[in-house]
């Protein structure tokens, strides 16, 4: 056997080597990758959000805005108190309301209601909003995000489970449907 | 002695480091570069020590879960001894650390070091910058308090405004629907083994790069950096007229590093740790969230963005300055190095300098946001109701009650999210204040339907008292002819 000849069947072994561990690395790439876009594709699978109660209609005065509480649908066991939510309820009348997400339009800080000026306002960077969520003043380019909701053995449903922010389809469709029950 | 000599020479044969270490150590630099201005590198691989250090033993305690990670912040603070200390040597270490990476950065670029054959240790000293302000922000979050918890929502909220991909690159950052436990742990593992893996890689090449291309020599006016001739000429000047680094420069490093050291632990010592605030509770809004000290200036920036510029400015704005900044020394890759002759490098740094300055300390008295408790906590001086008539003290009433205190000051006292009112009946007539208070604008919400009648012109009323008493209020001239009234109009 030649020493060229030797070389040669090295070089192939070694391409073949190479070859290897790149097929597994495609292999373990899918597995790694599918598990860090896990937060992503479990969302088309089966979404985040679903109906949650917020408590019963007594408890929200018509012509008043009450700040509700909810336990997020999708929590681990460790997720604390990060897993409550807070949101303004607004009991316009006997059967209508407006639901509207804690997180300001403009970058997700909690809005704060003052009955007495009927003025959301917030701390961050000062966007104000009418008492019907519309934008009064401010950064924001928009009005509160509202919840979907619906009124079930004297209950107050909203649809929720994903922090509202200003890029997401589903935050931008919300607030003209009123009534989806 | 002589065993410590045979101990190292067993040693040396089997690692063989000694002429290694020792050529590293005494390579020659150039002369005048053994100088206080070139302290700043070493200074900031010492902080990126003591970091390393204090954030391994912070993690003997920490633990990176939403429901228990600011008990063990407490725990740290009151319950371990010094954990308090070791909580300030961190907190402080990364202030100082990003401050001297910056100083550096501003050195480096006046000092035109990062031309030819420079340009790829510059990049990479622009990717320990990026990365060295990730480890800032990652850190803030791992300070799991209520700041922390809204500063993600800020940070979710810009991500969301990417086109097409925003929302899911929303639940990769927060890895899920909402801010919890999977958030904490994502950042924790960026914090503590993917940023600083990256920022070692990138401090080792940026080193290895100083020592094969030799440190930048002290800049004189006049003398040109050009591609053909500068490797002769820096060699002339290590070689023949250079300095060994060890122990002709390395003593002011090391002099710079022990003091730095010496004042973060003073800091740690008179101010203590950052922290924590309020529990990371979302269902207590009672909070005005703050970023830390070096993205004050991002926090007053995105207050002043008019809201249809703000989504390009903040998602084109970053990655222009990154792309200017690695593009610089391909642009300016020869020439003149001294700042001497270079004043639009100088102009440059003082503008970015003088503008982060002044929106960092906008930042620090947010005159954007409302107070909110200013309606309850701050009463109207004392000045401005005696002798007024009950209308106008109702008028008075009306201003706390509707909460117009929270944006508008009086006598300094309040918001200045809107502009204080102690003189404002000189500039408006009582037709023009009952415009403004009932149909807003000019950034105020319209009160119409918040006021009753009877409230509205009370509150003018009150407004209307509200000048110097040696100047007249504002009245409408021809209003006053047309009607045949007097000059003389009532207060």
């Amino acid at each position: 056997m030649s020493a060229e000849k030797g070389m040669s069947r090295r070089a192939a072994l070694m391409k073949v080597g190479v070859l290897l561990n790149s097929v597994v690395g495609v292999l373990l790439a899918v597995p790694i990758v599918r598990y860090l876009l896990s937060p992503v594709t479990r969302e088309k699978k089966s979404g985040y959000e679903s109906w949650l109660s917020l408590g019963r209609l007594e408890q929200f005065p018509a012509g008043q805005t009450r700040l509700a509480t909810y336990r997020n649908p999708l929590v681990n066991d460790w997720d604390g108190e990060t897993g409550n939510i807070a949101c303004w309820v607004r009991r316009v009348d006997d059967q209508t309301f407006q639901v509207f997400a804690i997180n300001c339009a403009h970058l997700g800080c909690p809005v704060r209601w003052f009955p007495q000026s009927s003025l959301f306002m917030c701390p961050c960077h000062g966007g104000a909003y009418y008492q019907d969520g519309s934008r009064a003043s401010g950064p924001p380019e928009r009005g509160l995000f509202q919840y979907r909701y619906k009124i079930d053995d004297g209950k107050l449903l909203i649809k929720a489970g994903e922090m509202p922010t200003p890029g997401q389809p589903v935050a931008n469709k919300a607030g003209g449907c009123q009534t989806c029950a | 002695m002589r065993l410590i000599q045979e101990l190292g020479d067993w040693f040396d044969l089997r690692l063989q480091l000694q002429t290694p270490i020792r050529e590293i150590a005494t390579h020659p630099v150039p002369r005048d570069t053994a100088s206080w201005f070139y302290v700043f590198g070493s200074a900031a691989i010492t902080c990126f020590m003591l970091q390393l250090v204090t954030g391994v033993l912070l993690a003997l305690i920490y633990v990176p879960s939403a429901g228990e990670a600011w008990n063990s912040l407490q725990t740290l603070n009151h319950g371990v001894s010094l954990g308090w200390f070791i909580r300030a040597l961190h907190g402080w270490g990364s202030t100082f650390m990003v401050a001297i990476v910056l100083i550096h950065m501003v050195q480096v670029f006046l000092f035109g070091a990062y031309k030819f054959p420079r340009e790829l240790t510059w990049i990479v000293g622009v990717l320990l910058l990026l990365v060295t302000l990730g480890m800032a922000f990652t850190g803030q979050v791992l300070r799991f308090d209520q700041d922390a918890y809204w500063g993600l929502g800020i940070g979710a909220s810009i991500a969301s405004r990417i086109p097409v991909i925003g929302p899911w690159a929303v639940n990769l950052m927060l890895g899920g629907p909402i801010i919890a436990g999977t958030t904490l742990s994502r950042f924790f593992a960026l914090h503590v083994f993917v940023v600083p893996g990256l920022l070692i890689a990138f401090v080792g090449v940026h080193l290895l790069m100083v020592l094969k291309l030799g440190i930048n020599e002290w800049p004189m006016p006049g003398r040109i950096v050009r591609r053909d001739t500068y490797l002769q000429e820096y060699r002339e000047m290590t070689h023949t007229k250079g300095v060994p680094f060890v122990p002709n420069a390395v003593w002011k490093d090391i002099l710079f590093s022990g003091f730095i050291l010496v004042a973060i632990a003073v800091c740690a010592v008179r101010f203590g740790p950052f922290g924590p605030g309020g529990q990371p509770d979302p269902t207590i809004i009672q909070t005005a969230p703050r970023p830390d000290f070096f993205f004050l200036w991002l926090y007053a920036l995105l207050s002043f963005l008019p809201p249809s510029a703000e989504t390009p400015i903040l998602l084109i704005g970053p990655a222009l300055g990154i792309v200017v900044l690695v593009v610089l020394p391909f642009v300016a890759g020869e020439g003149e190095k001294s700042w001497r002759r270079r004043p639009i490098a100088v102009l440059t740094i003082l503008l970015v300098a003088v503008a982060l300055g002044t929106l960092t300390h906008l930042a620090e008295h947010a005159p954007w946001s409302p107070v909110m408790d200013a309606w309850s906590s701050q009463p109207i001086p004392a000045e401005y109701l005696e002798g007024r008539t009950a209308l106008e003290r109702h008028g008075a009433l009306v201003f706390q009650a509707k909460q117009c205190h929270n944006c508008h000051s009086l006598n300094n006292k309040g918001g200045q999210r809107g502009p204080a009112l102690d003189s404002v009946a000189l500039r408006l007539t009582e037709d023009q204040l009952i415009r403004q208070v009932i149909q807003g604008g000019g950034n105020m919400p319209a009160y119409g339907k918040n006021l009753s009648p009877a409230e509205t012109t009370a509150l003018v009323a009150f407004l209307k008292t509200l000048h110097p008493a040696n100047q007249k209020p504002a009245s409408n001239a021809s209003q006053t002819v047309a009607l045949g009234l007097s000059e003389e109009s009532p207060r």
